[in-house]
């Protein structure tokens, strides 16, 4: 028990004196927050849009009326002439051209499939994507409205734009209340296992570990002696990342904060043994660090994470379920989102204990080998 | 019966299929000084590891301190205290960081005054929160000797302890290391110095892993039996001549003279005698060196 405090107290002296890597700590899930909460947002709404309406109708009234009602677009000055829109266009100036042609509403009551043109900025067909179906929408109701009473039986038919909203299909559509929280599990499991890697395999690239090991001290006592101070590490970046999700982005946390904090506990568990058993492979801190990428790649991009977890094919849905943050994103949503209780939690929690049992086994064994 | 500290038998260590230690017998009286030498690479820090537990041999059996190599390694830690060849304390701790926590890990009953006293006996009381990494590589030195010292070790294993040291520092060093033999403690150092060589009690000498000669300086050099002659007047370019004569082994300058020695006496002195008779040199039989000695052991280890 001395001998553990001796090494709890050590690593905390250390830690405080590498003030790079604590403010790296702390500043990296800032700096994330910030990035993913604000500037990286695969919905952006106020896309700058040009119409050129060849007539003047109830139609089109409506549909630029309602265009400039939605969030999506932000409707530029009425360009003079098609060619100046196009040049608008070419220019980055609008992302959206709305052409409605003339007599479009004649041609359209008459059941002639008049055009309406939409041209695109589509160099980033992310950031057009919720807008165009936006538009298609506006669009479907702008004619519905048109074609009442006596000529609703061409509102029937197939319109001149199809309508389907992706969305739809994508219920775990990427939005802040969804990337925030998960954003707190790639954090941690970034930080933790790159950081427990380092401290170790920092102390066998220095030469240190052989006098550690030189010391009367169980493994076990240099073990938790070294891992327990990243444990408080993670509960400030939980605290910091919390805290910003719901005081800067408006994130509810609607369940239970002490439920949370205490899967918080087995998941930063089960990354801080994943940090120990790479350590004991690497033998550098290059090593560790590659390690921690090669684990962290799955990690964001099969965890449901980046994609949402049941449109990924069979196989990257079961290398998903063996991995930590898959389970910690579902607990997180969970409870913050859908107010999940302990009963709810739980079909996610044990594979994390699983894993942590699995994963320590083998780091405890190779451990005591490294002594050779 | 003769009290030994080390007494271990057939200590043998592979790295994969490189045979590293092979099967190392060494036996170390109690308040001895024994000094461990080898070119690089012979495996003398890893004997020193399996000695004090850090690593498991491959085969070999035998005790220090009285506990079991191979059993008692916890207990053998305790008892021992361990200087690495590369300092190995904390750069980023102070120099009275390291120290406390050196004591605590041993368990100590007041760390704080035991780290106090050693502060002022190394004369770094005023040095105490200046971070060990800054400190210059002889006052590193002292550092380490001090903070394996703490817990009043029965056995000191120094791996190298003062290369890269001055000689005042070395001097200092060496006195220090007798004074603890005189008051009982055992005391196992390899050095790559010859001056530190004949400063030990007893040496062993390993190369390629193998225990090649064991013994007071003296008994080394009459195991050896080297012949070493001392030539004046010969020019500096004849070094790669008289190395081609029968009978000589080992040819090197010193400052104007060329000491030539061979272990067959009668044939290296006939062949000086015959390039005399044609060369203006003379030379006459000087005491062999322990460095020739072990150049010597070092050829012959080659040829096993
Ligand atoms: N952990 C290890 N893994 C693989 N090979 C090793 C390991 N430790 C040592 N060796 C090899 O074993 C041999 C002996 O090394 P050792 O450090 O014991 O030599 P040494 O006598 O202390 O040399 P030096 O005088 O240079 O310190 C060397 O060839 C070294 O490369
Ligand atoms: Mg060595």
């Amino acid at each position: 028990m001395h001998r553990l405090l001796a090494v709890l107290a050590k690593e905390f002296i250390q830690m405080r004196r590498d003030r790079l890597t604590f403010a790296m700590m702390v500043g990296i899930p800032i700096m994330q927050l910030l990035l993913f909460g604000f500037a990286i947002n695969t919905d952006p709404k106020h896309l700058p849009t040009a119409v050129v309406s060849a007539e003047s109708s109830e139609f089109s009234r409506r549909l630029i009326s309602a265009m400039s009602n939605s969030d999506y677009f932000d409707l530029q000055p009425a360009p003079p002439t098609i060619d100046a829109a196009r040049q608008m266009l070419e220019r980055g100036d609008v992302l959206f051209l709305l052409r409605i042609p003339a007599q479009f509403s004649r041609d359209l009551v008459r059941g002639q499939r008049p055009q309406l043109l939409i041209e695109i900025d589509a160099t980033d067909p992310v950031a057009s994507g919720n807008a165009m179906a936006a538009l298609s929408a506006l669009v479907d109701q702008a004619i519905a409205t048109e074609l009442k009473g006596p000529l609703s039986g061409l509102a029937a038919r197939a319109g001149p734009i199809e309508l389907r909203v992706q969305r739809r299909y994508n219920p775990e559509g990427i939005t802040q209340f969804n990337i925030v929280p998960g954003l707190m599990g790639v954090i941690l499991t970034m930080t933790l296992i790159m950081q427990t890697g380092l401290a170790i395999a920092r102390e066998r690239e220095r030469g240190t570990m052989e006098n550690l090991l030189a010391m009367p001290a169980r493994p076990l006592e240099i073990m938790i002696g070294k891992l327990v101070p990243y444990i408080l590490v993670a509960y400030i970046q939980v605290t910091v990342i919390l805290s910003a999700a719901h005081f800067v982005f408006g994130v509810p946390i609607l369940g239970s904060i002490p439920l949370l904090l205490l899967c918080v506990l087995a998941f930063v568990i089960a990354n801080l043994s994943v940090g120990l058993l790479f350590s004991t492979l690497a033998k550098n801190q290059m090593q560790a660090m590659q390690m921690t990428f090669f684990f962290f790649l799955p990690s964001i991009l099969l965890s449901g994470f980046m994609f949402p977890f049941r449109g990924m094919p069979g196989w990257a849905q079961n290398i998903g379920e063996v991995l930590p943050l898959t389970h910690f994103l579902r607990i997180v949503r969970g409870i913050l989102l859908k107010v999940n209780g302990p009963a709810d939690v739980w079909p996610n929690l044990w594979p994390l204990l699983v894993f942590t049992l699995v994963v320590v086994a083998l780091g405890a064994k190779r451990f005591r080998k490294t002594l050779d | 019966m003769t009290d030994y500290v080390i007494d271990v038998r057939g200590l043998t260590k592979s790295f994969g299929d490189k045979l590293v230690v092979d099967g190392l017998d060494l036996r170390v009286e109690r308040g001895a000084i024994y000094g461990f030498l080898g070119p690089n690479g012979s495996g003398k820090t890893t004997s020193i590891r399996m000695l004090c537990g850090l690593l498991t041999p491959d085969a070999g059996s035998g005790t220090c301190l009285g506990l079991d190599v191979l059993r008692d390694s916890a207990t053998i830690k305790q008892q021992v205290g361990y200087m690495t060849q590369k300092f190995s304390w904390w750069e980023d701790l102070t120099i009275e960081e390291n120290l406390r926590f050196a004591a605590r890990m041993h368990q100590l009953r007041e760390p704080r005054k035991v780290v106090g006293e050693t502060l002022e006996r190394l004369g770094l009381t005023s040095r105490r929160r200046q971070l060990a990494g800054s400190l210059s590589g002889g006052w590193k030195q002292r550092l380490a000797l001090a903070a394996c010292l703490l817990h009043q070790p029965r056995l000191l294993l120094l791996d190298e302890p003062t290369a890269g040291v001055d000689p005042k520092a070395r001097r200092d060093f060496w006195a220090e290391i007798h004074a603890l033999a005189r008051n009982g403690l055992t005391v196992l150092v390899s050095t790559h110095y010859m001056d530190e060589a004949e400063r030990c009690h007893r040496l062993a000498y390993i190369a390629y892993g193998k225990l090649l000669a064991e013994g007071t300086p003296e008994d080394i050099l009459a195991q050896v039996g080297l012949r070493t002659f001392s030539l004046t007047g010969a020019p500096p370019d004849a070094v790669g001549e008289l190395g081609r004569l029968a009978g000589v082994e080992q040819v090197v300058p010193f400052g104007l003279r060329l000491h030539v020695s061979g272990s067959k006496a009668d044939l290296l002195e006939a062949s000086l005698r015959a390039y005399a008779a044609t060369h203006r040199i003379s030379f006459e039989s000087v005491e062999s060196s322990l460095e020739d000695a072990f150049i010597a052991l070092m050829r012959g280890g080659e040829s096993l």
